[in-house]
């Protein structure tokens, strides 16, 4: 997709290719290189920055029988899975694998302000969550304790920053304080990750925080 | 890998298996997996290379660039215990024959990395390794080093900077 303005840092594509992300988000960021070849590239390049860190990293020594029980283990068969193709809809497979479906089997929860929220499964820390913002609507304005990835999949949200539409990815980080106002037309729906609760500026979504975990 | 993935060839697959096998056991120690569990995650990707080897193609990435994802996956999956989010496969198009040309760039850009990386100076290399082992996170890296974060993350955009310049 070449519409796509807004990418991964270094330090992110860098993390997944080292597999140090936590789960929540290396799905943001398995998502965003579904749609963007730029950023696709990019990984490349981090993964074979692996492949040559590992080619120069220490010998281990290994047992004596080692090659024998790899060829014993590979006759048992192929027990890894396949990638699943996609399913067709707007979410790119990795998404599509947690949420168990496209945008129609997302189970949405309300969280005020016309704004609904799905959290989504993940270990290792950080939260991932969907929200859909209908048009025209505002989120709270907040600040982060964190890191904030926020993924635009469907319409387009604008803040202090910039306007990021369908496959545009902002990294917010503890500096920034916005308020994201979706775009006026369909709902923005938008793939959120965070390894820290996020910071509300008025009282009222700081209530509505404890409840609903943001 | 080519005589693995076309031939089925299993000399070809002990010869690869000497060469790989103690570095991604030594990978996996460094990036905290005890021996045993290192030497078991090793036998599984490289068991795996095997099954998944017609899934490698040279023109979009090297062998040791190949087994790195197989063993970082297995890293992830067995000692993080963590699911692996992997990108959509990109839609088939209508390419021909893989490219031999294209293999062969790859090949020699591979090679130009590994060059690029053993002449970084030493403290930027001992970063960008240290990266990939995950054995500690920035602000550790921070606390055991005696340098600030904001060095830290220069000095890793330093390094990374060199490797394009070395690429270009």
């Amino acid at each position: 997709m070449n519409t796509i303005q807004h990418h991964l840092s270094d330090a992110l594509l860098m993390g997944y290719a080292a597999g140090t992300l936590p789960e929540a988000f290396s799905l943001v960021v398995a998502t965003h290189v579904s749609l963007c070849d730029e950023c696709r590239a990019r990984l490349g390049a981090y993964d074979a920055l692996g492949g040559a860190v590992m080619e120069r990293s220490d010998h281990a020594d290994l047992a004596d029988d080692c090659l024998a029980a790899t060829l014993a283990l590979i006759t048992q068969g192929d027990r890894t899975p396949t990638a699943k193709p996609h399913q067709g809809g707007i979410f790119p497979t990795p998404l599509q694998d947690y949420v168990g479906g496209d945008l129609d089997a997302v189970k949405w929860r309300r969280i005020g302000g016309g704004v609904s929220q799905s959290l989504l499964k993940t270990a290792g820390g950080a939260t991932v969550r969907l929200l859909r913002i209908p048009g025209g609507t505002a989120v709270p304005d907040h600040g982060h304790r964190g890191s904030e990835l926020t993924l635009v999949l469907q319409g387009a949200f604008r803040d202090e920053i910039s306007r990021f539409g369908t496959g545009d990815i902002e990294v917010a980080n503890e500096d920034l304080n916005h308020q994201p106002i979706a775009e006026a037309g369909p709902d923005c729906i938008c793939l959120a990750a965070t390894d820290a609760p996020l910071r509300f500026n008025a009282l009222l979504p700081r209530l509505a925080q404890r409840f609903f975990g943001i | 890998m080519i005589a693995i993935r076309d031939g089925r060839d299993q000399r070809a697959f002990a010869a690869l298996f000497g060469h790989f096998a103690p570095r991604i056991k030594g990978f996996l120690m460094r990036s905290g997996a005890a021996p045993d569990l290192a030497e078991e995650c090793a036998q599984e990707v490289m068991a795996t290379l095997w099954h998944k080897a017609h899934l490698f193609d040279p023109t979009k990435a090297s062998a040791a660039t190949w087994i790195f994802s197989i063993a970082r996956n297995r890293l992830i999956d067995r000692i993080r215990k963590q699911r692996r989010p992997e990108p959509q496969d990109l839609p088939w198009g209508p390419e021909g024959e893989p490219d031999q040309a294209d293999a062969l760039a790859l090949a020699q850009d591979t090679e130009k990395l590994a060059q690029a990386l053993a002449t970084l100076p030493d403290k930027q290399r001992l970063l960008i390794e240290r990266a990939y082992f995950g054995d500690l996170s920035h602000s550790e890296i921070a606390a055991e080093t005696g340098l600030p974060l904001g060095t830290i993350k220069s000095r890793i955009r330093l390094a990374l900077d060199r490797l394009r310049h070395a690429m270009n």
